[in-house]
């Protein structure tokens, strides 16, 4: 067992941290204030050749895994999490093809996708298929060497900014999730339009907008994986989607944690610094044990990811546990803080309001607590 | 074209910390970092090469952990790293060292033009450039904001402190750069982890043809009697009111003290 970095990965470690420092963190607020999508960041990170970390080299990636990918998340959303987070809706475009394309689909979408020359976006949430994922209404009708989709996706992260979606819909509604079917739709081929951009408790900046499938017709060739198997690529999706909303989760956790302890050193009240007081350290302490309890979490998910093995279960307990973990970190910052920390002046009110997304987005809480049950059980069986 | 850069790695002294004890600049934790003024040295390297083609060959004196910010300088787009390392090099002032370089420089022999940072961020003389131009009898340009090739010509804009020159010099030459002088670029992750896989060339001095009596501590003049950090003054004056009044009284003030 070691849990120390390779050589590679503290390089791209102390780059991304000094990447991070001179150009993310400064931006961070006014990026979330503006609620404009921060092309300047996804920018950066092409330049940096951080847009397919765990992608094979042949199709331009670095091929280091879902744990540097992981690592590297984590990083992006502790400076900016706005850029963690649009970096991680673009690997659930990115990580199907990769997993599931044919080699065409290979080179035209994913490399792409990896040098960063498009964004990605995964369209899955319906109004009516929401932790209900296989209630998808989407339909997709076969005509000559055309599919034919019509339905509404909401919520869906990097929406309106990505060129490429892969798109669940389904074939035929009677046979339920075998009829599921996932494809690769390009933004502006014609019957494919934007709606609302949902506005937001936080993440101004991220865009949850609405896809508006009208008779757009999208190319045979362009079917992902088989059809009728649709679901399976969106549960493979999601898994990856966990990973990353741990790792987003842990990011941010670690940025009101990093905020907290600096103004809990700083702030005197009774004549001494508050982080003097027992009440304080005890907050201090347990936000650090579940940012660190987290971390382990996601990262071993990931290294199991990266080894072959199962490890949907590791990502929903990842999941589950450091999104719970982050909205109470952040609200501890707040309290830490007291009155300024509820004002615009200093940044973990917004923590505390981005917070709350980890525990609905890529399945809620008690989604995931169904999954780890449903495994648990299944491994216990007597 | 060839151009051969010179590189110092140098402590980030962005909060320059000195040791009230010793009076030295305390290193301990600091991270090495090239010397910032390098970076544009070597930026302009690449792009000149970009433009006209040829190599970039980046070259430091100093000691074996120097390796990394000739690698650095490998990931920013230089073809080819050495590193010139000999303890008998260690404690050289500006004359030494610019011996040193200019004899390496001679070693590599094809060239067209040496580019360096305007001077180093620790010891800031502005010094080596001019010595390596001198040591092998060359045309130096100190102070460039802006580069032009065209054949064996070269026109360099300087900054002054005023204005701009413009002057142009045959190549082979020295020229120094200025931070103004353009963006260095942030090497992604890619060429980092390419760079480190190249190879650098490691020189001591029996690599070169150098005299040792002129390398080191004893080819340096320099001697340093007493280094001291300066003391911090106490309170300045401040200023305050409407802001013709307030320059009114600023020049004044300054009349006063006989500074204008």
């Amino acid at each position: 067992m070691d849990f120390s970095f390779t050589e590679d990965q503290q390089m791209i470690v102390d780059a991304v941290r000094e990447l991070g420092e001179e150009e993310l963190a400064p931006r961070a607020s006014e990026i979330a204030e503006r609620g404009e999508f921060p092309w300047e960041n996804v920018e950066l990170l092409r330049e940096m050749d951080l847009c397919g970390v765990p992608v094979p080299e042949d199709y331009g990636g670095l091929d280091m895994g879902f744990l540097t990918w992981g690592v590297v998340g984590e990083l992006l959303s502790y400076y900016c999490s706005t850029t963690g987070a649009i970096f991680g809706a673009h690997m659930l475009a990115q990580y199907p093809i990769m997993q599931f394309g044919t080699e065409e689909q290979k080179q035209k979408y994913l490399v792409p996708l990896t040098t960063g020359e498009s964004i990605g976006a995964f369209g899955l949430t319906e109004p009516n298929a929401g932790s209900d994922a296989g209630a998808v209404a989407t339909r997709a009708d076969l005509k000559g060497d055309k599919y034919i989709l019509n339905g509404t996706k909401v919520f869906i992260s990097n929406g309106g900014e990505a060129e490429v979606y892969v798109i669940i819909a389904n074939i035929d509604p009677s046979k339920g999730t075998r009829g599921q079917t996932a494809f690769i739709v390009e933004k502006g081929m014609p019957g494919f339009e934007f709606g609302k951009d949902e506005k937001k408790m936080g993440w101004d900046a991220l865009p949850n907008r609405e896809l508006i499938f009208q008779d757009c017709e999208v190319p045979v060739e362009n079917v992902l994986y088989r059809t009728g198997r649709g679901f399976r690529v969106a549960m493979e999706t999601l898994g990856i989607g966990r990973l990353g909303m741990a790792v987003g989760a842990v990011g941010l956790a670690q940025a009101a944690f990093d905020a907290a302890i600096v103004y809990a050193q700083q702030r005197e009240q009774f004549g001494q610094r508050i982080s003097e007081f027992q009440a304080i350290q005890f907050k201090l302490a347990d936000m650090a044990t579940g940012i660190e309890a987290s971390r382990l979490l996601y990262q071993r998910a990931a290294w199991l990811k990266d080894q072959g093995e199962k490890y949907e279960k590791l990502a929903a307990m990842a999941k589950v546990y450091s999104s719970e973990m982050v909205s109470r970190v952040t609200s501890d910052a707040v309290q830490i803080h007291g009155g300024v920390g509820y004002t615009r002046d200093f940044p973990v009110e917004r923590y505390m309001r981005e917070a709350k997304l980890f525990e609905i987005v890529e399945g809620t809480s008690e989604i995931q607590r169904g999954i780890i049950a449903n495994r648990v059980l299944r491994e216990h069986r007597i | 074209m060839n151009i051969i850069v010179c590189i110092k790695q140098v402590p980030d002294t962005s909060e320059v910390q000195i040791d009230p004890e010793t009076n030295t600049i305390v290193r301990e934790g600091v991270p090495a970092i090239i010397n910032p003024f390098d970076e544009n040295a070597i930026e302009a390297a690449v792009q000149l090469v970009e433009e006209h083609g040829g190599t970039v060959t980046v070259i430091s004196m100093g000691p074996p952990q120097a390796e990394d910010a000739l690698r650095e300088a490998l990931a920013m787009g230089a073809d080819e790293a050495i590193l010139i390392s000999d303890r008998c090099f260690a404690a050289s002032d500006t004359l030494a060292t610019s011996y040193v370089l200019s004899s390496a420089i001679r070693q590599i022999g094809d060239y067209d033009l040496i580019l360096t940072g305007k001077q180093a961020f620790d010891g800031d003389t502005a010094q080596v450039p001019p010595g390596i131009a001198e040591h092998l009898g060359i045309p130096q340009v100190t102070f460039a904001i802006g580069l032009e090739v065209d054949g064996k010509a070269l026109t360099v804009r300087r900054l002054l402190e005023d204005e701009f020159e413009v002057t142009q010099v045959e190549m082979p030459a020295v020229v120094s750069c200025v931070k103004q002088m353009n963006e260095p670029r942030r090497p992604g992750i890619k060429a980092k982890l390419a760079a480190k896989k190249k190879n650098v060339q490691v020189w001591d001095q029996t690599c070169m043809d150098v005299d040792a009596c002129l390398c080191g501590l004893d080819g340096s003049p320099t001697r340093v009697v007493r280094t001291f950090a300066p003391t911090r003054n106490t309170e300045g004056t401040r200023f305050e009111g409407e802001p013709k009044e307030t320059a009114t009284a600023v020049i004044e003030a300054l009349i006063d003290d006989k500074i204008i």
